[in-house]
């Protein structure tokens, strides 16, 4: 089966021999098909979906079973509208950082240094604020690639045969929008600056002076592992050296390249772990709000 | 011969072929043409070896002494402990026009990678079997194959590492099959010639290039690819939906894209090139391709999604636009290259035909062919741009 402009005619000899159709005046309009044949039969069983005898299949439950509970307890803990913020009843200062920053009317008292800036926003203030980190981790190059494989079976593994049978990849709407990964990766910046100022606030013990608690220690892991995922971000990657050819020319530029290039290897860890941690601070944070427990203190200074 | 599918019809006429290599680990067993495992045995046995022994040595030596392709050295069964573990070899036999996975019981030897086994396969019990290789030192690229399932080369898979005692080895299943394990990866060739080469910029006063090493240290990577074709093989975006090779170029080919478009001599911009003919928005980074490099490679990681981003900057950021449009564009256009020296006018290996001919009427074909150079008068690609050994 031939496919290609014009590739029925003005074959030359010598490709025939490598079964190759030349095509003489193949680039008049845009996409081309590049001149290649198709359809000749390939060995191996067709019917099977791999060969492989090992257990590729783990991996790809595991994405799933974790990606699927923190979207669900993400969900309830948006969808929730309370016990997000820890306040001086409690002699606390921890904000939930699925809640930060808190900017609608909504807010309780306290949960929003910033001032309310949407007034008009009716429904849960963690709908708002989530949209940044649900769009970096989406458009994600190593999340891309986790749930591709695991929910999107395309492929589930390598060399496992892909879920559907016709693929565009990235190339059309609405998966051709990764490409504005970069534009999330500012806006996360943005917050984790909030994020680390919630850290540093929490310090602040309301009417007992300033000390550390279990919560403290909570909101400073998370901030700096989210601080660690934006650094090891292929698209900071870019913008920081990445997209020079001279190196040699830009030499702070560099450096921060070389600083970044290895973060970037670990993208992958960095990634889970920052999405557990995350998540186990907001349940931190809410078991306190509730009243479930206590929390601990580190040390206090008066 | 047993075990071995005859040409015309692509399917073995004995042995025991299947096409589920899960199953019948048993026997599979083929001796030398014309000599019966009974005929063998007994004959053993008449020199003062009980039956066990004979049979186990026949098994481990059969057909060795015929020789073909494997050397001494690679046969290796003549050196065979009477009492070994056996291994199941299912290897895929056919041609275009079909194939079946045949099954070989030999003895593991100590030390062995899934190229020895082929070439003692070729030695003992399929002299026909067709496996490509060279270098058997993961340098050529050439033996290039899924084992057990996975892509990887031939020569550096240790069978102690494989589990089980069954191996499949079967040929790559992104390209055509030729015969055997051999594919044809024309493919790849056509897809080269559609990158615009090297152009470096002006040269400086004194008629040289400067170029400093840390300019140049993250291409140096690139350049360790070995053109296996494992990643375009694993890669779903070609290997189960074939349409998409009229659009898509391939791992390897953006990691080629990727060594000139870093490289701070070259002139030419190959960015739309990328986005618009070699589909790299196709690639859904799933990272198959790194997994698989037997260079190790980090092919995603520092070719692909640079070049996206890239590409990001030059089709999809608004903000790279209008810097791209304040400081004016430094680089030629690849598609403007593209339509001055097309891709179709490229030189091949097809234009060294009229000097090759010329060293054939001066006799040097002859030491050529003895040192396995590639014969394509076949039609096929069987030698393709690698060296070529059949069995057979």
């Amino acid at each position: 089966m031939k496919y290609g402009l014009r590739a029925q005619h003005a074959p030359v000899a010598s490709a025939e021999e490598c079964n190759v159709t030349i095509v003489e005046e193949a680039r008049d309009s845009a996409p081309t098909a590049i001149p290649v044949e198709i359809g000749k039969p390939r060995g191996g069983p067709r019917d099977r979906r791999t060969l492989r005898k090992d257990s590729w299949w783990q991996s790809p439950t595991v994405t799933v079973v974790i990606l699927s509970t923190f979207v669900g307890y993400s969900t309830f803990a948006a969808f929730q509208g309370r016990n997000y913020y820890v306040g001086s009843g409690r002699h606390r200062n921890l904000l939930s950082p699925f809640y930060s920053p808190c900017m609608t009317h909504a807010c309780v008292a306290g949960s929003h240094p910033l001032g309310i800036w949407f007034q008009f926003w009716q429904f849960s203030p963690a709908l708002l604020v989530l949209i940044i980190p649900l769009g970096l981790r989406l458009t994600c190059y190593y999340y891309r690639k986790a749930y591709y494989r695991a929910f999107w079976q395309s492929p589930p593994a390598c060399a496992v045969a892909d879920g559907h049978a016709r693929y565009t990849g990235e190339t059309r709407f609405p998966l051709v929008w990764q490409n504005i990964h970069r534009y999330f990766f500012f806006l996360a910046f943005f917050l984790n600056i909030i994020l680390t100022i919630d850290a540093i606030e929490a310090f602040r013990l309301p009417g007992e002076g300033v000390g550390m608690t279990i919560g403290t220690i909570f909101l400073l892991v998370n901030a700096a592992l989210l601080w660690m995922y934006s650094s090891s971000c292929h698209s900071f990657r870019h913008i920081c050296g990445g997209n020079l050819n001279e190196f040699s020319k830009h030499r702070i530029r560099y450096r921060i390249w070389k600083i970044v290039t290895p973060l970037n290897a670990r993208h992958m860890q960095i990634a889970w772990t920052s999405l557990v941690v995350v998540g186990l601070t907001d349940l931190y944070v809410r078991l306190v709000a509730a009243g479930v427990f206590t929390d601990p203190k580190i040390f206090v200074v008066h | 011969m047993a075990g071995v599918p005859p040409k015309d019809s692509g399917k073995p006429e004995t042995g025991n072929v299947t096409d589920d290599p899960a199953a019948g680990d048993e026997e599979g067993m083929a001796l030398s043409e014309g000599v019966t495992e009974k005929e063998a045995v007994g004959e053993a046995e008449g020199e003062g070896m009980t039956e066990k022994e004979a049979t186990a040595q026949v098994k481990g030596v059969a057909g060795a002494e015929v020789g073909g392709v494997g050397s001494s050295e690679d046969a290796g069964a003549s050196e065979e402990p009477p009492e070994t573990e056996q291994v199941t070899m299912k290897v895929w036999r056919g041609d275009p026009s079909g194939g079946a996975f045949v099954d070989y019981v030999l003895p593991r030897v100590e030390g062995e990678v899934v190229l020895d086994v082929v070439h003692r396969l070729q030695a003992t019990q399929a002299h026909d079997l067709a496996a490509r290789w060279n270098c058997k030192a993961g340098k050529c690229g050439s033996c290039s194959a899924e084992i057990n399932g996975k892509p990887c080369l031939m020569c550096m898979t240790r069978m102690e590492e494989l589990p089980g005692d069954t191996v499949t080895v079967a040929p790559m299943k992104t390209f055509p099959i030729i015969r055997d394990l051999v594919t044809d990866v024309t493919f790849n060739f056509v897809m080269a010639r559609q990158i615009p080469a090297f152009r470096p910029k002006e040269p400086e006063p004194d008629g040289t290039y400067r170029m400093q090493q840390i300019d140049v240290n993250r291409i140096q990577e690139f350049h360790k690819c070995i053109e296996c074709f494992l990643c375009q093989d694993v890669c779903h975006v070609i290997r189960d939906h074939e349409v998409n090779k009229l659009y898509y170029a391939g791992p390897r080919f953006f990691v080629r894209a990727a060594v000139l478009e870093m490289h701070p001599l070259d002139t030419i911009d190959r960015r739309d090139l990328l986005k618009e003919h070699l589909g790299l928005g196709f690639c859904n980074i799933t990272k198959c391709c790194t997994e698989v490099c037997p260079e190790h490679i980090h092919i995603t990681d520092n070719a692909i999604i640079p070049l996206k981003e890239r590409v990001a900057d030059s089709a999809y950021d608004p903000v790279a636009w209008l810097g791209r449009k304040i400081r004016g564009r430094r680089k030629a256009r690849a598609l403007e290259v593209l339509e001055l020296a097309p891709a179709h006018a490229a030189p091949t290996s097809d234009d060294l035909r009229p000097a090759m001919a010329t060293q054939d009427e001066s006799g040097e074909s002859a030491s050529r062919d003895s040192a396995g150079a590639p014969d394509r008068s076949d039609g096929g690609n069987a030698g393709g741009e690698h060296g070529n050994n059949t069995g057979g």
